[in-house]
């Protein structure tokens, strides 16, 4: 049972260092610099990485919070409130390098685009699930009621986006269709071969964390138990 | 009839009940007793419905009980630590507002009659906060009594209760059960385990470890003596 | 389903008539809202013209501001005596719970807005152009919108110790969808004559209203579950 695990992680492993350096090097020294922008330009490859793993981590929560109301397992709790703590890196990270993004290209750090708003609404419906999961009380309990909420807020993040894109257009709906500040216009070739292989990394990166975060909380609930045994056996 | 079987429940990673089973006929009076974290009350709260075993099957005169059935709420009356009323309302009204949600004919009928029998009449249009323990134990037993229950579920009823209040439990107890009602009791008050219950259940880590008849001769030093022997199990 | 709605109203009638008797939540409500009002004065001179243009988002504000305290009362006041299990081994459908607890708080929010927003536009001297029959409708599919999702949380939250700071963190996110068509509705109804402008940001909060009124209705009993 261990030694596949173990081994699927050193494989993990030895993929992701160079494809992260092989990144960098498609981002920075490969990819050719952007006319309008510049060198600024180079953080839209983190940015839309991010973006696209805060949504994945967000929807692996709502999935395993649907399974955690079907039967609640501990492997499944766990799961749901792992990928809900690397969702708020990198919903932060997103955040960060979406203001950067937004001083470079438009001169302010902040504006209502609807992408970056849902991300910040999402930060903070992540934030709020982990505070469910805070609460004191059985883990059956806690589960059931962190995963009502994820459930809610997994819902919401769809109609967040909608009602805020519709906002920005000002009362025309635009259902299909790009609203205002896609990125760069048109995307040459190269750019577009780094875009992919840095959201694959990034992806790769996020399973990685999944699969570390999952085994330290599976050791320190192991811990816990074997406290709590000991705690028991000294009392009687 | 009231059979669980072969009940387990795990709340958490700890192991409440295992393997637990009890029968419960009508008109019977049976107590179980045990040390705190026994499992007393969580096998009161899966027998209620307000939460589901793990593992084990309920059933109800014959019939198994299932998960969205509200048959088992219906038929059994639970009286728990806390008396489940509103402070605000008077004796009446939270009466009359457990009569609906129970579907009670002849509400109003019934309610006075019942405040007569434990005692409250002349406090039935006084807002419940002012009253003593007593009080609010007698009303919540009339709240408890009110659906025609076949099944008295009783945790530790006695506690801060006065002799009069105690001997009043005692009384309405035995007359239901003499109507053929089913009587549970958990308690930590042996004098009244022995006075009002004919079978004893001793519980102790989720498991039942004795089971014996009482014989109300017998006085409450041996009844003890024989709690702690098998307790501390020699 | 003609029980459930039975027993719905009877917990409803419960609470009301709680509340009749004490007055003290409804009475919170409104003197809160009345303050969030001239605390706003004080941050925005009524006098300077340009300040019309917020009243449609101070109307929201208030509700929920007002709301939030009644909302956290709903579940809080059901742990008295453990009264919330007398409800929960009670031959009911715990969505009925939920159901009665939804039209409670509907009462007590509704009877605030209708306190608090003709003051608003008094104090602020407002006067809207708009047909006030609109405005009622958007109002009040706001207001359920918000209920709906509020009540829910709220029995939500009453499971922690902290459930008053809890609360708003659970439930103003999920509520940012219909606050924004909320306050851009409301908005073009006092300004303009009719609806033909609002009428994707109604449907908008009434697919909303409906999807979450289905979704918390289905997972009530979840959190009335014991573990």
């Amino acid at each position: 049972m261990k030694q596949p695990s173990m081994l699927m992680d050193r494989v993990m492993y030895a993929l992701l260092v160079p494809a992260m350096f092989i990144s960098l090097y498609l981002i920075f020294i490969w990819s050719p610099i952007e006319k309008q922008m510049g060198a600024s330009q180079k953080i839209f490859y983190f940015h839309v990485g991010t973006a696209w793993v805060a949504f994945l981590a967000f929807f692996v929560v709502g999935y395993y919070c649907v399974l955690t109301l079907k039967k609640p397992t501990e492997s499944r709790f766990i799961n749901a409130g792992i990928s809900a703590e690397i969702g708020v890196i990198f919903t932060t990270i997103t955040l960060i390098s979406g203001m950067i993004w937004g001083k470079s290209a438009w001169n302010t750090w902040w504006t209502w685009e609807p992408r970056l708003v849902t991300v910040l609404i999402l930060l903070f419906i992540y934030i709020a699930y982990l505070f469910i999961r805070k609460m004191d009380g059985a883990w059956e309990r806690i589960a059931k009621l962190s995963a009502v909420f994820g459930i809610i807020g997994c819902i919401n993040v769809p109609i967040v986006f909608m009602a805020i894109r519709w906002w920005n257009t000002k009362l025309h709906p635009v259902v299909f269709g790009e609203g205002k500040n896609q990125s760069g216009g048109g995307v040459e070739p190269e750019m577009l071969l780094t875009l992919l292989f840095s959201l694959g990394t990034i992806t790769l990166l996020y399973v990685f964390l999944m699969r570390k975060g999952i085994e330290i909380e599976k050791m320190r609930l192991t811990v816990k138990k074997a406290k709590s045994k000991v705690i028991e056996k000294l009392a009687s | 009839m009231l059979e669980l079987k072969n009940i387990t429940k795990v709340i958490g990673d700890k192991l409440i009940l295992r393997n637990f089973s009890l029968t419960l006929a009508r008109g019977e009076s049976v107590a179980v007793i045990g040390p705190n974290g026994a499992g007393k009350s969580t096998f009161f709260k899966l027998a209620v419905g307000l939460m589901q075993p793990t593992s084990g099957e309920i059933h109800l005169n014959q019939a198994q009980i299932k998960k969205k059935s509200l048959l088992l709420q219906k038929k059994i009356g639970y009286l728990g630590h806390e008396s489940f009323l509103y402070n605000a309302l008077t004796p009446r009204e939270n009466l009359v507002f457990y009569g609906k949600l129970y579907k009670v004919k002849n509400i109003e009928e019934k309610v006075a009659n019942l405040l007569k029998e434990v005692g409250l009449h002349y406090f039935k249009d006084i807002p419940i906060r002012s009253f003593s323990r007593g009080m609010m134990q007698r009303l919540a037993i009339a709240r408890v009594l009110l659906a025609d229950p076949e099944y008295l579920f009783l945790d530790e009823p006695h506690t801060g209760l006065d002799q009069e209040a105690v001997s009043l439990l005692n009384r309405l107890i035995e007359e239901r059960q003499r109507e053929g009602i089913g009587i549970l009791l958990i308690s930590h008050d042996f004098e009244q385990v022995v006075s009002v219950c004919e079978r004893v259940l001793v519980l102790n880590k989720g498991r039942i470890i004795e089971e014996r008849q009482i014989d109300s001769e017998e006085g409450l030093m041996p009844f003890k003596n024989w709690y702690e022997a098998v307790v501390s199990g020699k | 389903m003609k029980t459930l709605l039975a027993d719905a109203l009877t917990i409803a009638g419960k609470d009301l008539r709680n509340e009749w008797k004490s007055k003290q939540t409804i009475g919170m409500m409104i003197i809160f809202s009345s303050l969030v009002i001239l605390i706003f004065s004080f941050a925005f001179d009524p006098t300077n013209n340009t300040v019309k243009a917020i009243i449609p988002g101070l109307i929201w504000v208030i509700t929920i501001f007002a709301g939030l305290l009644g909302l956290n009362r709903s579940f809080i006041a059901e742990n008295e005596n453990d009264s919330l299990t007398g409800l929960k081994v009670a031959p009911i459908d715990p969505s009925s719970i939920f159901l009665g607890k939804v039209l409670t708080n509907l009462v007590l929010v509704t009877t605030v807005q209708i306190i608090s927003i003709p003051m608003l536009f008094l104090l602020f001297d407002y006067r809207f152009h708009g047909q006030i029959i609109w405005f009622l409708l958007i109002v009040l599919i706001a207001t359920i919108g918000f209920i709906v999702i509020g009540t829910f949380l709220a029995a939500l939250a009453a499971n922690a110790k902290n459930s008053e700071m809890l609360l708003p963190v659970l439930l103003l996110p999920l509520l940012s969808p219909l606050m924004i068509a909320a306050v851009q509705a409301t908005r073009i109804v006092l300004e303009q004559e009719g609806i033909a402008d609002a009428i994707s940001w109604l449907q908008l909060m009434v697919g909303y209203d409906l999807l979450f009124f289905a979704a918390c209705f289905f997972l009530f009993e979840f959190l009335m579950e014991g573990s």
